[in-house]
C-alpha cells in the first residue's frame, strides 16, 4: 500500500485509493495497539521506580546527558588524564545547607582510619544518611531542574490528549474520560505524529493504573507529578536556604585566640622546606610523562596552534624545563602572570623594546600592538616564543588584556604557550578570542605546589612581611623629585608619630599643606594636590573623607615597613 | 614580570627546522623528514581546497553585493539633480549581511569580501570592529586611518608625506574626510590620466566608500546612531555605503536604531550560506572523495561533527580539527609515509626499510590478512621483505579501489535513504557515512527499516532515485560500475514499459471510478472493501516485483562495497582513529581534570596508599586534596581556625599517634605552614576568596560538594 505519509515532507497531492484510506483508518490504530502490547511491562517497572522516588524523567535526563557525553566521544578509550568517568553533574552540583560541625566530623572520620581509605560508615553516623541532599545520588544540575520543570509542563500538555484517539483506544479509566472532555478543544491541532506518541503514552498510563489496586485514587501521572513537585520544591527551598543572606552559622573562633603567631613569608618558606614533598616519585613520573611531549608541542606551535596547559599543580617548573631544554636557541619571552603588577602594556613594551629594539613610546596598547603586528608581518625571519605562566591571573584576565594577547598570539610567527589554573579560566574567552588563540589543550596535572604563584598573593594567613611593599616604595620614590620625596617623608613621619593612636584618621589636607609650606616644599595648594595625585596613582597614599568633610591622607603601609623606609631614606640622603 | 631571553647572536642563526620536532620518538626515527613533507603537502592541498570551496560558496553572495554596490550610487555617478533622486540620496545605501552565529568564520568572509570589492568596485574600504570603536571619535579616527592608508596602497609612494601629514594634522571630522575624498577623486581624474584609465576599467571615477561594520551587534547604539546621522548629512558629497555584519537576525537593526535613524538607511538584506551547508560541502569535498589519501575514522569524525553541532557551528574550527588530525596521524603513525597518492606510495613501498616492514607486520589488520592466507604464503609474508612489498602494493591498490567504490555507492545509498520518510539512516550524507564506517551498515536496524520503506516507494520517486544513481555512477571515471549502470538503466526501461502498460489500465480504472462516483457512500464503501479483499489475495503486481528487485539490487551493492573501513587490510595507514586525542586537545574540560585530581588523586599518582573507593579519599592524600575535601563540608563561609584544626587532626593521625598526645589546640608549625600553602593554593584555583564578613573567615566560591 502506498502510505500517505511516505512523501517526505512538503505538500503534495497524490492519488490515494479509497481502500487505502479505509485501511489507514481501520488498521493503523490496530497496529498501534498491537505495538503497545510490549509497553505495559516496561511502564509498570518505571512506575515502581517512580514510587521509589526516582522519576524516570530523571533517568531519561541522565540517559540523555550520557548520550551527549558519548556523542562527544567521552567514553572513548582514554589514554591518560582527565577523569573521564566524571560527569558534569558531579562537578557542578547544588549547594546544600551545611552544619557547623560537619568539617570536624569528616576530619575525625578521616583521622580515625589511618592508612586506610575511608569509606563513609553510614551505620556510625545516622544523621548523615538522613541528609538526603548530601548523598551522592541526588546531585543534579541546575539545568536538570529546569528540564524537570519543562518536562512536568509537558506532561500536563500530553495528558490533554485528543479525545478522538482515546475513545478509539477505549480507555476504561473514568478519570481519563473525565479529563479528556476538558481537553477536547485542543485535540484538533495535534497532528499525526503527536498522536502516535501520545497513544503510547496513554497506553503506558493505562496499565499501571490497572495494576494498582482500585482503591488508590490518584492516577499515576498526578502522583508522579506530586512527587516531582515535592522534590522540586525541596531543591528550590534548599537552594534559597543555602543562599539566603541570613546569618552564617560558623564558629566564632579566631586565629588570635589560638595564640598562634602569624607566619611571614620567609618563615613559611623555611617551614615548608622542612616538610618533605609527598609522593615525590609519582610526581616526578607525571612530570616525565609531560616532558615527553615537548617536541610535539614545538611541532604544533610551529604549525600555527598555540598551547594551553591546565590541571592541578604548578606548571611553572614544567614550562621552565621546556624553556631551558627546547628554547635555548631562540628568542623567547617569559611572562610571569602571577606577578601582581604585570600588565599587558609591560608585555608589549618588552616585545617592542627588547625584541624589536624599538625606542619610543606609544599612545595606547592598541597602537603598540599594531606596531608589533606590522613589524612581524614585514619581517618573516622574526620569531618569538612567548611563555605565560598563569594566563588567568588577576592582572591579565581582563577582557581587553585577553583581546590584545589573543591578537598577539594569532600572529603566525609568535608562538604562545601558556598555563591556566583558575577553575573558571575558560570563561575568559569568547568564540572570537578562542579562534584567535587557536588553542590546543594539554592536561598537565603535576601536583607540585604552587610556590611562586602563591608567594605574591597577600595570603589570608600570611603576615605581610612588607619587603615587597618596601621595595616598591623606595623604587617609586627614587624616581620622584626631591620636593616630592620630602612631602612623602613628612606624611610618613607624621603617621609614625601617631602610630599608637588607634583612632588616627590620617593627616588632614589643610594641616599637611601647612606643614609643607613651612618646610618650603610647596608654594600653593595646587602643587601639593598635583603631587598627591601622583602619589595616589602609585598607590602610595590613600585619601579618606573625615566626619567633618575634610580630606585625610594615609599611607596604607604598616608601621614597621614605614620605619624601615625612613631609615633607608636617611641612609641615602 | 616579563623577561626576554635572547640567545647569543652566534647561535641565533641556527634556526630550528620544524622537521626536527617531528619524529623525536625513539622507535621510528627514520623517514621523519619524508613524513613531514608528506604531511605538509597534504595539508596545503587540503587548505587550498577548503579556501576554494569557501570562495565558490560565497560567490553568489558576493556577486549580489557587488551588484548592489554598483546600483547604490549610480545617481551619484550621473550627478543627476532630480528632486526624487535628491530625496532618495539622503539615505545611506546599506547592506545588511546576515552571517549566522559562527562568529569565528566571519573574519575570513569579510577578508575575501573586501578583496572582491577592492578588485571590482572601489579601493576605499574600511573594516571596523566594535572593539576598536568605543566612541564616535575612535570610529572616525579608525575610519580615516584606514581610508587614507588604503589610498597609499593604491597609489604610489610620492603622496605619502602629504597623506601622512594630513592624517596627523587634520582633525577627524566629516568635512576633512570629504576634502580628502574630493582631492583623491580629482587627482585621479586630472593628474594621471594613464592611471585613471587603468583604474577606471575596474573602478569608476568616483567610487563609493564602503564601510564594513564587522560585528554590528556589539557596537554601542550611540556610536552607530551618531555615525549614521552625521554621514547621512554628507551623503551628497561623500558616497558612503555601509555593510553591516549581523550574526543574529536582521531585526537587530531596528532594535538598535530608533526609527528616526533607521529611516536614514536604505537597507537591503543579504543572507550568507548557512554554516551547516558549508560543512556538508566541506565534508563532501574533503572526506567523501578518493582524491585525498587521508581519511578520518568514525569516532574522530563524530567528535569533530559534534563539536561543530554542539559548540560553535564554526567551519573554521572544523578545519582546524581536521588539521590536527592530519598532524597527529603523521606524527604518531610511522607507516603514514604511505599515506599519499597511490603512485608515490608504490614507489615508497619499494624503498621501505626492514624496520618499516616489521611495522607493517605488526598492524592488526595485516595480521588478520596473513592469518587468512595459506601457510606457505604466511611464511613468505612474514619472512621475505620483497614479497611483502609486492603484496603491500597490491593491497594499497585494493584500498584505493575500495575508496573509489565506497564513495559512489555511499552517494547512491544516500539518494535512496534521503528520499525516505523520517530518514532512518539520517538526512545528511555524513550521518550515513558515519553509520557505514562504524560497522556493517546492513546489520543495523535502521538499515533494515529503510529498506522496508524503500520497498514502499512509489514509482515516480523510485524512478528519479534510479536516475540519480545512474548519474552518480556515470560521473565516475572507473570501469568498475559499467555493469551496474547497465543494470540500473535496464530497470529504468522496465519501469518505462510498465508505465506504458499501466496507463491503459489506469484509464479503465478511472472510468470505473467515474461510474461509482454517483452511487452513495455506503455502496462505495462496500465495493471498495470488496476490491481490497480481492487485491489482498492477489499476487504482487509487476511493479511491485520490479520494486523488490531494485531494492534487492541496491542492497547487494551496499553489501559489496560499503564494508566498514576497519575490516580492510592496511586501513591503519590512511585512517586516523584516535578520537580521544582529538577530544582532549580541542574540547578539554579543565574543571573536570581539577575535580578528578582533587577528589581522586590516585588517578594521577599511582601510589597504593592513595587508592580508595567510592566518594572518599585516603587521609594520606596530598594536603590540597584533604583541605579541599574538608572545605566541601562547609557552607558559604569557612572558619579558618576550624579548618586548620580539622586539617591538623587528619594530618596528625597519619603521622603517628605519638605526636597528638600533648598538643591540644596548639598546632605544629609545619602543619600550619602546610595548611597555609594548601589554602592559598585553593584561593589561586578559585575555590575560595578572603571574606571581610567575619574575622578569619573565607568565602566559598563553588556550589555544593561531591
Amino acid at each position: 500500500m502506498s502510505q500517505p505519509e511516505g512523501k517526505g515532507g512538503g505538500l503534495r497531492v497524490k492519488f490515494v485509493p479509497d481502500e487505502d484510506v479505509l485501511k489507514h483508518i481501520a488498521d493503523n490504530p490496530g497496529i498501534k495497539v498491537r505495538k503497545d502490547k510490549i509497553q505495559p511491562t516496561v511502564s509498570v517497572k518505571t512506575f515502581v521506580k517512580k514510587l521509589e522516588n526516582i522519576s524516570d524523567d530523571e533517568a531519561q535526563e541522565i540517559l540523555e546527558e550520557k548520550k551527549y557525553v558519548a556523542a562527544l566521544g567521552m567514553c572513548a578509550q582514554d589514554s591518560m588524564g582527565n577523569g573521564s568517568s566524571v560527569s558534569g553533574g558531579e562537578v557542578y552540583s547544588f549547594q546544600t545547607p551545611k552544619r557547623a560541625s560537619k568539617m570536624a566530623e569528616l576530619a575525625s572520620e578521616l583521622a580515625q582510619t589511618p592508612g586506610q581509605s575511608v569509606a563513609p560508615d553510614h551505620s556510625k553516623c545516622p544523621e548523615k544518611t538522613a541528609k538526603t541532599p548530601q548523598s551522592s545520588s541526588n546531585y543534579m544540575f541546575l539545568m536538570h531542574v529546569f528540564s524537570l520543570l519543562l518536562q512536568s509542563k509537558r506532561k500536563e500538555f500530553v495528558s490533554t490528549t485528543p479525545y478522538r484517539l482515546r475513545k478509539r483506544l477505549a480507555a476504561p479509566d473514568p478519570y481519563l474520560e473525565s479529563e479528556s472532555e476538558y481537553s477536547a478543544s485542543c485535540s484538533e491541532e495535534e497532528d499525526e505524529e503527536d498522536q502516535k506518541e501520545v497513544s503510547t503514552v496513554l497506553s503506558g498510563q493505562k496499565t499501571p493504573a490497572k495494576a494498582m489496586t482500585a482503591s488508590t485514587p490518584p492516577p499515576r501521572n498526578t502522583l508522579a507529578k506530586k512527587i516531582k513537585e515535592n522534590k522540586m520544591s525541596n531543591l528550590v527551598e534548599e537552594y534559597f536556604e543555602a543562599h539566603s543572606s541570613s546569618k552564617v552559622l560558623t564558629s566564632d573562633r579566631t586565629l588570635q585566640k589560638l595564640r598562634k603567631r602569624r607566619l611571614d613569608q620567609q618563615t613559611l618558606h623555611d617551614l615548608l622546606k622542612k616538610a618533605p614533598l609527598a609522593y615525590a616519585a609519582e610526581i616526578k613520573e607525571l612530570n616525565q610523562q609531560h616532558e615527553s611531549l615537548f617536541s610535539k608541542w614545538m611541532l604544533q606551535l610551529h604549525l600555527g596552534f598555540n598551547i594551553v596547559l591546565y590541571g592541578l599543580g604548578s606548571k611553572r617548573d614544567l614550562l621552565e624545563k621546556f624553556r631551558t631544554s627546547v628554547l635555548q636557541d631562540s628568542v623567547h619571552l617569559v611572562v610571569n602572570g602571577y606577578f601582581p603588577s604585570i600588565t599587558v602594556r609591560s608585555i608589549l613594551s618588552s616585545i617592542t623594546e627588547e625584541v624589536l629594539d624599538h625606542i619610543g613610546t606609544f599612545r595606547s596598547p592598541l597602537d603598540q600592538l599594531e606596531f608589533i603586528i606590522k613589524r612581524f608581518k614585514e619581517d618573516s625571519s622574526l620569531e618569538l616564543y612567548v611563555l605565560i605562566h598563569n594566563l588567568d591571573s588577576q592582572m591579565l584576565r581582563g577582557e581587553r588584556s585577553q583581546q590584545i594577547l589573543a591578537q598577539l598570539s594569532s600572529l603566525p610567527s609568535i608562538y604562545l604557550i601558556a598555563s591556566v589554573d583558575h577553575i573558571n579560566a575558560p570563561l575568559m574567552w569568547d568564540q572570537a578570542k578562542l579562534s584567535l588563540y587557536n588553542w590546543l589543550w594539554y592536561e598537565t596535572t603535576t601536583f607540585s605546589p604552587y610556590v611562586e604563584e602563591t608567594s605574591y598573593e597577600n595570603s589570608l594567613l600570611v603576615q605581610q612581611s612588607g619587603s615587597l611593599a618596601l621595595s616598591s616604595l623606595t623604587h617609586v620614590l627614587r624616581s620622584l623629585t626631591l620636593n616630592a620625596r620630602g612631602i612623602f617623608r613628612l606624611l610618613a613621619q607624621y603617621q609614625l608619630e601617631n602610630k599608637d593612636n588607634t583612632s588616627y584618621p590620617g593627616l588632614s589636607f589643610q594641616d599637611f599643606y601647612q606643614q609643607c609650606r613651612e618646610a618650603f616644599l610647596v608654594n600653593s595648594d595646587l602643587t601639593l594636590r598635583a603631587q598627591l595625585t601622583e602619589f595616589r596613582d602609585h598607590k602610595l597614599i590613600r585619601t579618606k573623607r573625615g566626619a567633618d568633610g575634610a580630606e585625610y591622607l594615609l599611607i596604607p603601609v604598616d608601621d614597621s615597613t614605614l620605619t624601615d623606609f625612613l631609615e633607608k631614606e636617611d641612609e641615602d640622603v | 614580570g616579563c623577561f626576554v631571553f635572547k640567545p647569543s647572536p652566534k647561535k641565533r642563526r641556527v634556526s630550528q627546522k620544524t622537521v626536527n620536532h617531528f619524529g623525536e620518538r625513539k622507535d621510528d626515527s627514520e623517514d621523519t623528514e619524508l613524513r613531514y613533507v608528506t604531511c605538509q603537502s597534504l595539508w596545503n592541498e587540503i587548505k587550498l581546497e577548503t579556501e576554494q570551496i569557501q570562495e565558490d560558496l560565497n560567490k553568489q553572495l558576493f556577486d549580489n553585493l557587488v551588484s548592489f554596490l554598483r546600483r547604490s550610487h549610480s545617481e551619484f555617478q550621473e550627478k543627476t539633480t532630480e528632486w526624487t533622486c535628491q530625496m532618495k540620496s539622503r539615505e545611506i545605501p546599506t547592506a545588511a549581511l546576515v552571517l549566522g552565529v559562527n562568529v569565528t568564520d566571519h573574519d575570513l568572509t569579510f577578508r575575501s569580501l573586501s578583496e572582491v570589492l577592492q578588485n571590482n568596485i572601489t579601493p576605499y574600504i574600511a573594516l571596523l570592529e566594535a572593539k576598536d570603536c568605543p566612541g564616535i571619535k575612535n570610529l572616525m579616527q579608525k575610519l580615516m586611518g584606514q581610508l587614507m592608508n588604503c589610498y597609499i596602497d593604491v597609489d604610489s609612494l610620492e603622496d605619502e608625506d602629504y597623506v601622512q601629514v594630513s592624517q596627523n594634522r587634520i582633525r577627524c571630522s566629516m568635512s576633512s574626510l570629504i576634502n580628502w575624498y574630493e582631492s583623491v577623486t580629482k587627482k585621479t581624474d586630472s593628474e594621471t590620466p594613464r592611471k585613471r584609465r587603468s583604474s577606471s576599467s575596474r573602478h569608476w571615477q568616483s567610487p563609493p566608500v564602503v564601510v564594513i561594520l564587522k560585528d554590528m551587534e556589539s557596537f554601542t547604539t550611540k556610536v552607530l546612531q551618531d555615525f549614521i546621522v552625521i554621514s547621512s548629512q554628507h551623503i551628497r558629497e561623500f558616497p558612503l555605503v555601509l555593510i553591516f555584519g549581523i550574526a543574529t537576525s536582521p531585526m537587530i537593526i531596528h532594535s538598535l536604531l530608533p526609527h528616526s535613524v533607521s529611516s536614514l538607511l536604505c537597507i537591503e538584506l543579504f543572507q550568507s550560506l548557512s554554516s551547516k551547508e558549508h560543512l556538508s560541502t566541506i565534508i563532501d569535498k574533503l572526506l567523501l572523495t578518493a582524491r585525498f589519501p587521508f581519511k578520518l575514522g568514525e569516532k574522530v569524525l563524530q567528535v569533530l561533527i559534534n563539536i561543530f553541532l554542539y559548540h560553535d557551528f564554526s567551519v573554521q574550527n572544523f578545519i582546524k580539527g581536521f588539521q590536527l588530525c592530519i598532524v597527529e596521524h603523521f606524527y604518531s603513525q610511522p607507516l603514514s609515509i604511505l599515506c599519499c597518492q597511490l603512485v608515490d606510495a608504490k614507489k615508497r613501498v619499494n624503498s621501505l626499510s626492514h624496520n618499516q616492514c616489521e611495522n607493517i607486520r605488526r598492524l592488526p589488520s595485516f595480521r588478520r590478512y596473513v592469518e587468512s592466507q595459506a601457510s606457505e604464503k604466511q611464511i613468505a609474508l612474514l619472512t621475505t621483505d620483497s614479497y611483502l612489498k609486492e603484496i603491500i602494493q597490491k593491497l594499497l591498490e585494493d584500498l584505493q579501489v575500495y575508496h573509489e567504490n565506497y564513495v559512489l555507492v555511499l552517494r547512491c545509498l544516500h539518494v535512496f535513504t534521503s528520499s525516505l520518510p523520517k530518514y532512518p539512516l539520517g538526512k545528511q550524507i555524513r550521518e550515513l557515512h558515519c553509520a557505514c564506517l562504524e560497522n556493517q551498515v546492513w546489520e543495523t536496524e535502521e538499515y533494515e527499516s529503510s529498506l522496508q520503506l524503500a520497498r514502499m516507494l512509489n514509482k515516480s520517486d523510485l524512478v528519479t532515485v534510479l536516475q540519480q544513481c545512474v548519474e552518480i555512477f556515470v560521473s565516475s571515471s572507473g570501469k568498475e560500475f559499467d555493469k551496474t549502470i547497465e543494470k540500473l538503466k535496464e530497470f529504468l526501461t522496465q519501469f518505462q514499459k510498465l508505465e506504458d502498460a499501466f496507463q491503459e489500465r489506469d484509464v479503465s480504472v478511472s472510468s470505473q471510478k467515474e461510474l461509482q462516483k454517483k452511487t452513495d457512500l455506503y455502496h462505495l464503501q462496500k465495493t471498495l472493501l470488496e476490491l481490497k479483499e480481492s487485491r489482498r489475495s492477489k499476487k504482487l503486481t509487476k511493479f511491485e516485483m520490479l520494486r523488490f528487485e531494485v531494492v534487492d539490487y541496491i542492497d547487494s551493492l551496499v553489501r559489496n562495497y560499503l564494508v566498514p573501513a576497519d575490516r580492510k587490510t592496511l586501513h591503519e595507514i590512511v585512517y586516523f582513529n584516535t578520537a580521544s586525542v582529538l577530544r582532549e586537545h580541542l574540547n578539554a574540560a579543565p574543571r573536570i581534570a581539577l575535580h578528578t585530581a582533587l577528589n581522586n588523586p590516585y588517578w594521577y599518582l599511582k601510589n597504593q596508599a592513595l587508592k580508595s573507593d567510592g566518594g572518599s579519599i585516603s587521609n594520606k592524600a596530598p594536603d590540597i586534596c584533604i583541605v579541599y575535601k574538608l572545605h566541601l563540608e562547609c557552607g558559604r563561609l569557612i572558619n579558618l581556625v576550624d579548618w586548620l584544626e580539622a586539617f591538623s587532626t587528619v594530618v596528625m593521625a597519619v603521622e603517628g599517634p605519638n605526636a597528638d598526645a600533648a598538643s591540644s589546640d596548639q598546632v605544629d608549625d609545619v602543619i600550619h605552614a602546610r595548611f597555609i600553602r594548601a589554602v592559598s593554593e585553593l584561593e589561586l584555583l578559585g575555590f575560595i576568596k578572603p571574606s571581610k564578613q567575619k574575622t578569619d573567615h573565607v568565602a566559598r566560591l563553588t556550589w555544593g560538594g561531591c
